[in-house]
């Protein structure tokens, strides 16, 4: 038995206000019709409401680092984000390549109960880029494996990844390309610019992403199956990305939200908080990204969430882990940099986080719009508010967070998945 | 001047000249029976070597031993370091110990800005050579040397040939010569400048004989053996006959000018033995004079400001405005 609940004057997608009813899981009725039922009531003057995001890259580190995030922590961090379901990605210790580990990590995020978890599977045996792993095994588990990543590694051998792009049509998978070149990005520390040259840290060349990716839309063209291409960080890759778009090839692209806001000249204090594969790039490359997501050249915007364990970051830059925190702060982010610049509405940032990312993951139960007899999974926002991001407020186990005392706009309220609270006043239930 | 050395970058041109002109007062002491000033008395200074460089170790302990500091030698070799001891805990028991100074050699690049600014200790930190980046003192030593023997560098024509991309000679060398009006030109292939070298001060070449006619010092890098096996260049001995500086090439020189090399050398690579072993040449001069650069710089960021010699009741001395004449 489901407590009702509802949603008072909430402006859906930013538009007028207007109540929500939810029950059973489902919106059970919207404004007028809303009323007149007993409901538990969430004064929602003010806020907007977004269908419950959903992430297509997150690293919840479980089985093997407990240490730096688990299932569960991952899930509360998603749920603190507004997400109502997360990619879990496969690199984890062992590395989920097979349906026993895929199984396992779903189950987890079950028990775990504040967002749905969708494992990936990986492309390889032990994301080594040798030999296919056991995709349909994984595809036909409990878990559904939809998107399958090497996601830290390239599949780089392009036979292999032709074969995997094949492969994949049988159960209506997708490739979700970490596009990286390795021999270009032996030893790589940061983008390759003029200030990789000063700072000297070994260069990573835009060419190196460019390059996998005009290759890999080539193949995924020549065998007509789905590719995604993952945290896009240069304008020379949204370049490619919208002339293999133009060729109606079935190619999508996530950009991180670090990606969007953040820019190489932060490594000038070898922080290797800012240290993250892809690099941070240049302005420009910011710009150009923006303008991708604005206008659909690239579809979603993944976290690409990677948990580092304090000691794996604390260490001077070279030794350093790559990845940083964003479950928590990415609409936040979105906002500033797509919504407060005029380049989407709340109706793009609800396509862009949760209609697109639903779609490419192949998640039925998510990404629909706010209707009646749709799932009940919504995020309430607060678009007025305006704060320094604190890193030790987080629900993680690790503090590899960026944007340490920047100030953000937005606060996610409250996140419904099926019709139940998992955050109320921006607190987990 | 600033609290640490990190960067030549660090330096503007009034500090780099105070250093010079008190490493010139430091240089004095070398003529001296007892060469031993007591001006760091009491301080500790912790040489804390990542990575293998008896030279620069020796040099830095030498410098802070005739200053009469303390020395602590902290190596990563055989100690908890290459246990796999972090930075951090490394940095939090030199703490403990009192370091006033912290001589810092790390194979990342940034491993001395990482130490000067995470708080983890309070002492000053001077790099000693961090991975690719930058070697300052080694900059100092060698705008030193050239000081001593081309005079004022305002003006003043500089080469420096070779391995540029992986030369934190290079980087602290094209800052600090900038820094004191010296035009510099990098020569190298191609593949050995870094992306991002025209927006550096100073000029670029692939071609090594049009540049040392007008060169009134030329430094030649050290080529690594790693370097030759990755495609940066296609045999050795084609890069010596490119890049390399010969008896011939030396001859284009004009008279007055000098070679330099960091060291260690790989003769018949970037510099044949005529040359190294040549009247031109002040590589062993370059090695002197890094002990008394790095006392000054010990002496500034851990001293004091007033001035080295005066200030410890010693009789007067010449001023560091009259430097000897060295012959060419």
């Amino acid at each position: 038995m489901t407590t009702t609940y509802l949603i008072k004057g909430v402006r859906p997608l930013g538009g007028a206000a207007t109540d929500v009813l939810l029950r059973d899981g489902v919106v059970a009725a919207l404004g007028a019709d809303a009323s007149g039922t007993r409901a538990e009531i969430i004064d929602a003057d003010g806020l907007i409401a977004l269908p419950g995001l959903v992430d297509l890259h997150t690293h919840l580190r479980e089985p093997g680092r407990e240490d730096a995030e688990t299932v569960e922590t991952g899930s509360r961090c998603a749920a603190l984000g507004g997400f109502t379901a997360v990619h879990a990605m496969a690199n984890t210790d062992p590395v989920a390549d097979t349906a026993g580990v895929v199984e396992q990590v779903w189950r987890l995020g079950r028990e775990a109960g504040l967002c749905d978890v969708a494992p990936v599977g990986a492309v390889t045996v032990g994301l080594r880029g040798e030999r296919l792993a056991e995709l349909g095994a994984m595809a036909g588990s409990a878990a559904r494996v939809r998107i399958f990543s090497d996601d830290g590694n390239c599949v780089s051998d392009a036979a292999l990844m032709r074969r995997a792009l094949e492969y994949v049509k049988a159960f209506d998978g997708v490739i979700a390309q970490h596009a990286q070149e390795p021999r270009l990005t032996e030893h790589a520390q940061m983008n390759e610019g003029a200030l990789s040259g000063r700072l000297g840290l070994r260069g990573w060349p835009a060419a190196a992403e460019e390059a996998i990716i005009a290759r890999d839309a080539l193949l995924a063209a020549h065998v007509g199956s789905r590719l995604h291409v993952c945290h896009v960080s240069t304008a020379g890759s949204v370049e490619i990305l919208r002339w293999a778009k133009s060729k109606g090839w079935s190619v999508t692209a996530e950009v991180t939200p670090h990606h969007l806001l953040l820019t190489d000249e932060l490594a000038t204090t070898y922080d290797p908080v800012y240290k993250v594969n892809p690099p941070l790039r240049t302005a420009e490359d910011t710009e150009a990204l923006r303008d991708a997501l604005a206008d659909g050249t690239i579809d979603a915007v993944a976290t690409d969430h990677a948990p580092h364990a304090i000691e794996d970051k604390e260490s001077d830059w070279t030794d350093a882990a790559f990845g940083m925190l964003g479950l928590e702060t990415a609409l936040r982010v979105v906002q500033e940099t797509m919504v407060e610049t005029g380049r989407l509405n709340w109706a793009g940032v609800a396509d862009r986080m949760s209609v697109r990312p639903a779609r490419i993951g192949g998640l039925a139960g998510h990404g629909h719009p706010i209707a009646v007899g749709a799932p009940a999974n919504l995020v309430l926002l607060d678009p007025a508010h305006r704060s320094p991001v604190d890193p030790t407020a987080s629900a993680s186990l690790s503090r590899n967070n960026p944007y340490a005392s920047i100030a953000l706009p937005g606060r996610v309220v409250t996140t419904f998945l099926r019709g139940r609270p998992t955050v109320l006043d921006a607190k987990l239930t | 001047m600033k609290r640490h050395l990190l960067s030549a970058a660090d330096l503007d041109r009034d500090d780099a000249l105070l250093v010079l002109d008190t490493a010139e007062e430091m240089r004095q002491l070398a003529d001296r029976p007892i060469k031993k000033l007591p001006a760091l008395r009491g301080r500790t200074v912790v040489n804390l070597f990542f990575e293998d460089s008896t030279r620069t170790r020796i040099s830095f302990e030498a410098a802070a031993k005739r200053l009469s500091a303390d020395v602590i030698n902290f190596s990563a070799k055989g100690s908890s370091v290459s246990k796999g001891e972090s930075l951090k805990d490394t940095a939090l028991t030199l703490e403990a110990m009192g370091a006033d100074g912290v001589v810092i050699r790390h194979s990342g690049s940034g491993a001395p800005h990482r130490l000067a600014n995470s708080g983890w200790i309070r002492g000053c930190v001077i790099n000693a050579g961090d991975g690719t980046h930058e070697h300052p003192t080694q900059a100092l030593l060698d705008a030193f040397t050239m000081r001593r023997h081309l005079g004022e560098l305002d003006g003043r024509r500089v080469t420096i040939v070779g391995d540029v991309l992986h030369s934190r000679v290079a980087r602290s060398n094209v800052l600090l010569l900038a820094t004191l009006g010296a035009q510099v030109t990098l020569v190298a292939p191609p593949t050995l400048l870094p992306v991002g070298v025209e927006t550096w001060p100073c000029e670029t070449s692939y071609e090594l004989d049009g540049p040392l006619p007008k060169s009134d010092a030329v430094m030649m890098l050290r080529v690594q053996q790693e370097r030759m096996n990755a495609a940066f260049f296609p045999t050795q001995r084609e890069y010596s006959r490119r890049y390399g500086l010969d008896a011939r090439r030396m001859g284009t020189l004009p008279g007055h000018a000098i070679v330099m090399h960091p060291g260690p050398m790989n003769r018949g690579m970037e510099i044949s033995a005529t040359v190294a072993d040549s009247a031109r040449s002040v590589i062993v001069e370059q090695v002197a004079n890094g002990v008394s650069v790095r006392m000054a710089v010990l002496y500034l960021l851990l001293g004091g400001s007033e001035p080295a010699l005066s200030a410890i009741g010693e009789p007067a001395v010449a001023t560091a405005s009259a430097p000897e004449s060295v012959p060419a």
